[in-house]
């Protein structure tokens, strides 16, 4: 199980901010996400939206382990 | 360098006369304090959010950066997350050095940082309902023009 954690604009649009997912590598966390909720998988792989594991920004693929904190992260805006 | 996330509103003088306290070898210090506008009664409220451990991480990378780039000897930010109201100090950022100029750029590059590469993310409510705010075209180029200066 790795923590999800949901951001700004995407946290609304989910609905949820934090959640549990069963999944290895990001690819498959990221396709459980989309059969849940197909409008918050597509809004996860648009462009801008970043993704930390362990609070470090990943690109591409990943694995996870059961204790990994997985944030999506939406343009930031600080000041 | 002291770096720091607060949800309580603060005082910006208090900072910067902590800031100023026994300083015998600094001879200027430069501060900016960013506040939240009304737009006219189109905002009544902001609201930051922050991702800790990751957020406070990022911007002390980017005070590591300004350290590293100009001749100076301290940094002190304090960033305000939650929600925020008109007139209340969202950010502070006081740059000290022995010279006015290392000082002032300083403090203007780490605006332009915070600006476009700290991660928060700003919602705004208003009459029309609440709306998220992402850096502007502006912003962007602002942060970028350091890129390019030596």
């Amino acid at each position: 199980m790795a923590r999800v954690l949901l951001f700004g604009r995407l946290a609304d649009q989910a609905g949820w901010r934090e959640r549990e997912v069963e999944a290895l590598d990001l690819s498959t966390l990221r396709a459980r996400i989309d059969q849940a909720d197909p409008a918050l998988g597509e809004a996860l792989a648009a462009p801008g939206v970043q993704v930390a594991v362990d609070k470090a920004i990943v690109r591409g693929e990943a694995a996870l382990s059961s204790t990994s904190e997985v944030a999506f992260l939406p343009p930031m805006s600080g000041g | 360098m002291i770096v720091t996330l607060t949800n309580q509103p603060f005082e910006p003088g208090a900072l910067v006369t902590t800031f100023c306290a026994d300083r015998e070898e600094t001879g200027a210090v430069a501060t900016f304090v960013g506040l939240a506008r009304a737009e006219g009664g189109a905002a009544s409220a902001l609201e930051l959010e922050a991702y800790p451990g990751f957020t406070d991480t990022a911007i002390a990378e980017i005070a590591q950066g300004a350290l590293a780039r100009f001749a100076l000897q301290d940094i002190y930010i304090v960033h305000r997350v939650g929600r925020i109201t008109p007139g209340e100090a969202i950010v502070f950022v006081a740059t000290a050095a022995a010279h006015r100029r290392e000082a002032f750029e300083a403090c203007d590059y780490l605006m332009d940082y915070l600006k476009s590469r700290a991660p928060f993310w700003k919602k705004e409510h208003g009459p029309e309902g609440p709306r998220w705010i992402e850096p502007t075209a502006r912003d962007r180029t602002d942060a970028e023009r350091w890129d390019k200066e030596p």
